[in-house]
């Protein structure tokens, strides 16, 4: 029981995690209907760049290392992260996919994977990052805010909750609901509705369409970020910026795009936790080390039985 | 060579005049003469040049066969069908596995040792022979089973189904258990021993007895390389190929999309098993990372590099990407930088790759494919000619 709740707390925790990268992906997939492989690459930015600003900034501001800052070193930390990753996002969109707007999507496709492998190539020089795994400063004390008790006698059960899981959850759940109002009740989240719905109307009513991909762009690249950022305090030691378990994580999130129904705001979310949830549970449960098998073999199960997504409406094909 | 002109990819009206050829049997002898020459050739440079083992630059010349083996193979999936599959190391590492189990115990079985046995063209290397056939065959099998959901899906998403393929394969693989090195401990195993898998997991299979030789990688590649050339040319090619221009026109003139787009799937896999087998008696190991995306990606580039559906282009793609990086060795770093860069200009500056739709020998100048000249008054001016691509 105490390990079913805790195995829970963690998929919550995970789980809000993808449903963040997710967003990125569904958006921009919404829009220019392309995958957009540098999405992971943006997370690994995310995370490598908290963890060199954190490294510079904490001595500079005069606090160790090994102690944790008071919180607000923290929140600049995140914000300076979003604020690069957008704006390397923006650079990617306008350098690399805006010429290829009216390409077949293959060619889009492509260029995404072409750039996805110069990020990570590119952070694995020695004068950007390295090629090594490096430690996280401590940003957070790894204290357990509450710890309840249940069950009486022989069966008595602990469940943890851990400050780092709470300030995840947190983080990442004010963040949807930023992106939520902006998409559902602002000037700019109509637009960008409207575009993902027709382009080409959009443009007839006065949309300009490039600063709304671009916009687009911007807003996942700082989910992106911000992901990034709350993978390092959950998982401090950092892999290099190449490894299969970025570009593993990059993909089971899109997968959660794509069981939520891909374009779909909404639905990236529920993909997230779902997500999540089979693959905490699935490896809890049955075995650890087949655990991004269940994720792919749901995919391929839902993309057979309904392909359009949990939350997805079926489209028809145009001829 | 053959008996068809070669005009643009879309032009399927001359498939009737392939299938109607009065002489089936004709058909069969221009296949065979290449293929007998390549073996003859492939023979040659086996005994002509040193081994492998023993030369650099021999060694780079076998890889760079067995590599435009994969590549080649993998241009039906993405440049004759118009697929996009970026699960291609799976298929060959799933090749390089059957094969090296067959040889690896089958040696262990009939000779008492895991070593080469019996000189070129000897016992052992028919063991090698029938282990890369059978790693095809497996392989093909598996391709089956991942074209049916190409069936459904389309573009990206049949790109994360092939992605997650390849995915799967390598966490299966290494899940499996530990070698059997004793001949003795094979003989008398049970259900137990044999379950799971011994298969050496997340180290790898090694100790697989070096069987690849320039002989059969060349002999294997003029195989591909005709049947690649003849399936392009061939009624089923050209119906492939309408199937990546337009799904559905393909459609409405009677192509059967479904059964075009998994034959692609198991005849890729097939030539990929193979090369898997090709390249795991070449380094006398195989390990379930070949099967990850990374791979995969080498391979989709050298296709895109090529130019979709271009057997030649492909070609000199797979041997430039493969050559340039031994010359880079001390760049190894900015080897994959250099990758990235290439791909993605090559998207911006020329999306159709070196050759376009292409082969090289289009670039050359030939009477048949000539077209009368446009007259000022000729309303034929402004059609296009059979040799422009159409996009």
């Amino acid at each position: 029981m105490s390990d079913f709740a805790q195995t829970l707390i963690t998929a919550i925790a995970i789980g809000s995690l993808y449903a963040l990268i997710a967003l990125g992906y569904t958006m921009v997939y919404g829009i220019l209907k392309f995958i957009n492989f540098a999405h992971s690459d943006i997370v690994v930015l995310g995370a490598w760049s908290s963890y060199s600003l954190a490294v510079k900034l904490m001595p500079a501001l005069g606090y160790s290392l090994d102690a944790v800052p008071p919180i607000w070193v923290s929140v600049v930390i995140l914000i300076a992260a979003m604020v690069f990753c957008g704006a390397i996002g923006f650079s990617i969109e306008r350098l690399a996919y805006r010429p290829l707007r009216r390409a077949p999507r293959l060619n889009v496709l492509i260029t995404a994977i072409g750039v996805s492998l110069l990020l990570q190539n590119v952070g694995q020089l020695s004068f950007v990052f390295g090629a090594s795994p490096q430690d996280m400063p401590p940003l957070l004390s790894d204290r357990t805010l509450t710890t309840i008790t249940f069950g009486e006698g022989e069966s008595v059960h602990q469940l943890v909750i851990g400050l780092v899981d709470v300030v995840i959850f947190a983080t990442a759940t004010s963040l949807m609901l930023i992106m939520q109002y902006l998409v559902f009740h602002t000037k700019l989240g109509v637009a960008m509705r409207a575009v993902s719905f027709n382009t080409e109307t959009a443009a007839l009513m006065g949309i300009h369409v490039d600063r709304v991909v671009s916009f687009t762009f911007v807003l996942g690249s700082t989910l992106a970020a911000a992901a990034g950022f709350l993978i390092v305090m959950k998982y401090p030691s950092i892999s290099q910026p190449a490894h299969t378990i970025w570009v593993l994580l990059g993909l089971k999130a899109f997968v959660a795009a794509v069981i939520g129904g891909i374009g779909n705001v909404r639905g990236a979310v529920l993909g997230g936790f779902v997500i999540a949830f089979v693959e905490q549970f699935g490896a809890f449960y049955i075995s650890s080390s087949y655990r991004d098998v269940y994720v792919f073999a749901l995919l391929i199960l839902i993309l057979l039985v309904k392909p359009s997504g949990l939350l997805g409406s079926p489209l028809r094909e145009k001829v | 060579m053959s008996h068809s002109s070669p005009e643009t990819n879309a032009d399927i009206s001359n498939a009737e005049a392939m299938t109607s050829m009065p002489s089936r049997f004709g058909n069969a002898w221009t296949a065979l003469i290449p293929i007998a020459i390549g073996i003859a050739i492939a023979m040659l440079l086996h005994f002509l040049l040193p081994s492998p083992q023993k030369n650099y630059y021999v060694k780079v010349a076998q890889i760079t066969g067995i590599v435009i083996v994969l590549a080649v193979s993998l241009n039906i999936v993405n440049g004759m069908t118009g697929q996009f599959s970026i699960g291609h190391a799976g298929f060959m590492t799933l090749g390089g596995y059957m094969s090296a189990t067959i040889t690896y115990y089958g040696s262990m079985l009939l000779w008492g040792s895991t070593a080469k046995h019996g000189g070129f063209l000897g016992s052992g290397e028919w063991l090698f022979a029938a282990s890369c056939l059978a790693g095809g065959l497996f392989a093909a099998v598996a391709g089956y089973v991942v074209g049916l959901p190409s069936l459904r899906l389309r573009g990206d998403y049949l790109a994360i189904v092939t992605l997650g393929f390849g995915e799967i394969i390598r966490v299966v693989l290494q899940q499996t258990a530990k070698v059997i090195e004793d001949p003795d401990v094979l003989a008398n195993a049970g259900v137990a021993e044999l379950v799971p898998p011994p298969l050496g997991g997340s180290l790898g299979f090694s100790g697989i007895p070096k069987y690849t030789s320039l002989f059969w990688v060349y002999a294997i590649l003029t195989a591909t390389l005709v049947v690649a050339w003849r399936l392009k040319s061939s009624s089923i090619g050209r119906a492939m190929i309408s199937v990546r221009e337009d799904e559905i026109a393909a459609q409405a003139m009677g192509v059967n999309i479904a059964r075009k787009k998994v034959m692609a799937f198991v005849i890729a896999a097939f030539f990929a098993g193979i090369g898997g087998g090709l390249f795991a008696h070449s380094t006398g190991a195989v390990s379930p990372k070949d099967a990850g995306f990374q791979q995969s990606f080498d391979f989709v580039i050298m296709t895109v590099l090529g130019g979709r559906g271009s057997i030649s282009g492909v070609t000199i793609a797979a041997i430039l990407l493969t050559v340039l990086p031994e010359l880079l060795r001390d760049f190894e770093q900015y080897r994959l930088i250099i990758y990235a860069l290439l791909l993605v200009i090559m998207m911006l500056v020329r999306p159709q790759g070196l050759l376009g739709i292409h082969e090289i020998w289009d670039l050359w100048p030939r009477r048949r494919a000539t077209v009368p000249a446009p007259t000022a008054t000729s309303s034929v001016a402004s059609l296009p000619t059979p040799s422009q691509e159409l996009k």
